[in-house]
């Protein structure tokens, strides 16, 4: 197992809980039957998903997190462990530490305790959850867990029961009535056991609150952000994102298209954005390196595109199923030659749909290549959120109206955006072109063109006003944390323990990372004599890129681990007190 | 939509930029093809656009009034399909060569038969990738040497552009000859007004690195046979084996459901945002 340095101090009331058995036990099924009904009755909280590469009898875990405010990490440590069966647990266990105070209630039929578990002092429970299914018709040993947690928990039942008819409604009455048995009996052996792990509930009605999954927010943001034409093709864990799209596209006057790998995707969005329709396309590492040439045309051709990158461990292959933050450098700087365009990062589930709408406003207004950088971790995880305040971007992309006189499509212009003329626009015809060109768009070798046209797409970007956007600024210390994406909430966490110590940490967590606001950057850093670079990294990708841009205080640390474990915010509470003991 | 007068000239639709093509190359008889394809059905050329890749022939939409998209190398088809998704009012033409649509473009080339997009691509084949100096390309013969890249051959089986097309499932094939620019335009209109996806291979010399297809105007000639065009893809097929490849005509012609995007009742952001309620 992974040993790190811990800072436990003042974890915040939160409990989290871990389902674990092979793909198609139907953790994942408790694990969001457990969210919603949490949340129904006032608790906020988060489910990430471990799974492994199998669709079927491969490991898969469910991991929660409930507390009586937004949850945007997860903990340091599990207070309940569910365990179907330990197959290939050696995957997974380093993703659930747990201590003595912890509970592993496991089935006997999947098998022994591994070492690492039994190892770990947490207090160990055997509970024949598949022997008791048997014994009711349609029950089912998912079921029997379902009714365990929630009385051990304090979840209500009536809420529980509800939940579960309303999902299971079309499997039919019986299993309605099979898993509503099986909820009863699990319920009961919860309450003979003798442990309470109460989910921590928050005030207020719960009206206004939504359950979203990162792929979800991306999707909607993009939807409101005014797209309404997507291609992709199926890569994980980016799929659900077209899936979720495709239908939702449709019911809003727009279409997707599975295309035949990501070369064709990125190149039918910036056809289709040719067309006058803001477009998208949705992939992860491998098909980013795909697609880097077709950004590469978006960019000279100024073509306004957004492209979603779900990364997962890389290179090749990887690790498809799980987290990381790899693909920094490729999407900084993947194009060949010199091509401005902008890249950006949600700095949690929810803000996935501002960072997405946002990014399609960049992009329609720069008309230039967007991407945006999700990873795993986020996007399959499943946020109990207050409901997102609407945010009023117009989409606005400059266009050129028939009649406009000896129209230039490339013209040069002040703020280097230069008027796009829609097909269809009578007079205007033009050739966009991925060559070279003049202002007219007519393919040039000369200096000249190439030296204006590269002046004219890069202040585009640097002239531009991001406005506030461009980072989440907490905080006023003088140690700094610079972090982002994924990792963000673990260090918010991190910071709010270490000021109940009483050491005051600022967060710069970076929305915009390309092009970086270094002007704005430098004036958040002023003060701060110790830095903290987090990151999900091996190389360090985020701090080398910042020291190549801006210049850190001496004392600049980076705590950086590469996939698939996430950073703990107890781990960066240790690394923000290890100075000030 | 206001239609261009009658007498709509094929001059309309020519731009003031001067090709980069060399002196007898077979591509000048393409372009007035498309030309007088445009003017016979008098289309605004704001409703016409040109998508293309990376090739001699791919220059082709920057030598036309219609708007115009020169992309990548092999993905024409890509961008064209998108445009036409996005915007299906607008009347598709893609255009490129056989290195850019059969060879780095092979893939988008199948897809796009299957998928039966309304949309006409145009191929001006002259077996030889003429931009880069003269390399064999997918449908050069096998014992061509005259590529230095390839001093003893290909020694591969030339790629056969109709043949694959069935296979894949174009519902429009043709083949035609730029040395035949009438008969090429007529091709054109019928392959634009076929609903569907339709495909025409232009044989196009390519005088500096294959002069010797100078004499394919000797060669080339209509299918002698009245079976053509036809329906029945197992006819087709047996024409298209028998052939030598240089026999021109439209060859199968089928009518099936054209891709269409699915017309569903609007719902408005809002409604969609409610499914994240408790």
């Amino acid at each position: 197992m992974y040993h790190r340095p811990m800072n436990q101090a003042k974890e915040r009331n939160s409990l989290s809980v871990a389902l674990v058995g092979s793909g198609g036990a139907g953790v994942v099924t408790v694990g969001n039957l457990l969210l919603e009904a949490a949340a129904v009755d006032g608790s906020y909280g988060l489910m990430r998903r471990s799974a492994g590469p199998q669709i079927r009898g491969g490991e898969s875990a469910a991991l929660l997190r409930f507390a009586d405010a937004p949850v945007e990490c997860g903990g340091d440590y599990y207070h309940l462990v569910i365990a179907f069966d330990w197959r290939h647990a050696e995957r997974f266990i380093d993703e659930i530490p747990l201590t003595a105070a912890s509970w592993v209630l496991h089935d006997p039929a999947g098998g022994d305790v591994p070492e690492p578990i039994a190892g770990s002092g947490a207090r160990l429970m055997p509970i024949e959850m598949q022997t008791q299914a048997r014994e009711i018709e349609y029950g089912r040993a998912n079921m029997i867990a379902l009714g365990l947690v929630s009385s051990i928990t304090g979840l209500k039942l009536t809420n529980i029961s509800r939940i579960v008819s309303r999902s299971l409604a079309t499997k039919g009455e019986d299993a309605v009535a099979g898993a509503g048995a099986c909820i009863a009996r699990g319920a009961d052996i919860g309450r003979s056991l003798d442990i309470e792990l109460p989910i921590p509930i928050a005030q207020g009605g719960v009206d206004d609150r939504w359950t979203i999954t990162g792929n979800q927010a991306c999707g909607l943001g993009a939807l409101k952000g005014g797209v309404r034409f997507a291609a992709g093709y199926p890569i994980t864990p980016a799929s659900e994102m077209l899936e979720w799209l495709a239908p939702r596209l449709a019911k809003t006057g727009g279409c997707l298209i599975q295309a035949e790998d990501e070369l064709a995707a990125v190149n039918m969005i910036v056809g289709a954005s040719y067309g006058g329709v803001p477009a998208m396309t949705v992939t992860s590492g491998p098909g980013l390196a795909l697609m880097t040439e077709g950004i590469g045309l978006a960019v000279a051709s100024e073509t306004p595109i957004v492209v979603i990158d779900v990364m997962r461990g890389g290179p090749s292959t990887g690790i498809p199923t799980k987290s990381e933050q790899t693909d920094l450098n490729i999407a900084l700087y993947g194009m060949h030659g010199e091509a401005p365009h902008v890249v950006v990062a949600p700095v949690s589930v929810a803000d996935s749909i501002f960072t997405v709408q946002w990014a399609v406003h960049l992009a329609e207004s720069l008309q230039t290549a967007v991407i945006v950088l999700s990873d795993q971790l986020m996007a399959q995880s499943r946020m109990v959120a207050n409901r997102p305040p609407d945010v009023g971007f117009i989409t606005r992309r400059v266009t050129a109206q028939a009649g406009a006189e000896k129209y230039r499509r490339y013209a040069l212009s002040v703020d280097g955006v230069s008027a796009m003329a829609i097909p269809g626009t009578t007079g205007l015809s033009y050739t966009a072109d991925g060559l070279e060109h003049d202002e007219r768009g007519t393919p040039s070798t000369g200096s000249q063109d190439h030296l204006q046209q590269l002046e004219k797409r890069a202040a585009k970007l640097s002239g531009f006003d991001y406005g506030e956007h461009w980072a989440d600024i907490e905080g006023h210390g003088s140690i700094a944390v610079l972090t982002w994406g994924s990792c963000t909430g673990a260090v918010k966490e991190a910071i709010r323990r270490v000021a109940e110590q009483g050491v005051a940490v600022r967060l710069i967590a970076l929305r915009l990372l390309a092009p970086l606001c270094t002007q704005r950057l430098n004036q958040a850093l002023e003060g701060a004599n110790r830095v903290l670079v987090v990151e999900q990294t091996f190389s360090r990708q985020f701090y080398h890129y910042l020291r190549s841009q801006v210049d850190l205080p001496v004392c600049t640390q980076c705590l950086a681990r590469p996939g698939p474990l996430p950073l703990s915010p107890g781990e960066i509470t240790a690394m923000l007190m290890a100075d000030e003991a | 939509m206001n239609p261009l007068p009658d007498k709509s000239h094929p001059k309309v639709y020519k731009s003031d930029v001067k090709p980069v093509w060399c002196p007898g190359c077979g591509d000048f008889g393409v372009l007035n093809a498309i030309t007088k394809a445009l003017a016979s059905q008098r289309l605004p050329p704001e409703r016409v656009a040109l998508i293309s890749g990376i090739g001699c022939s791919s220059r082709v939409p920057a030598y036309t009034k219609v708007y115009g998209f020169h992309g990548i190398h092999g993905r024409a088809l890509a961008l064209g399909a998108g445009l036409k998704a996005a915007r299906p009012d607008l009347n598709v033409l893609v255009a490129g060569g056989d290195g850019d649509g059969f060879s780095i473009g092979g893939n988008h080339f199948l897809h796009a038969c299957r998928r039966n997009m309304d949309m006409t691509y145009i191929v001006m084949d002259n077996e030889v990738y003429g931009m880069t100096k003269g390399q064999a390309s997918p449908t050069t013969a096998p014992d061509w040497t005259q590529s230095e890249l390839t001093p003893s051959g290909t020694h591969a089986r030339p790629f056969q552009p109709a043949a694959i097309a069935l296979a894949a499932g174009a519902t429009f094939i043709a083949r035609a000859f730029s040395g035949k620019p009438n008969t090429l335009a007529q091709m054109i209109v019928l392959a634009m007004q076929h609903p569907g996806f339709s495909f025409i291979q232009v044989l196009s010399p390519c005088p500096t690195f294959r002069p010797e297809q100078k004499d394919w105007k000797n060669i080339i000639r209509p299918f002698a046979v009245d079976a053509l065009p036809t329906g029945d893809p197992a006819l087709a097929a047996l024409h298209c084996q028998r052939d030598d490849g240089m026999s021109t005509g439209v060859i199968y012609v089928e009518a099936r459901p054209v891709w269409r995007r699915s017309n569903m009742q609007e719902v408005a952001i809002e409604d969609i945002e409610r499914e994240f309620r408790l």
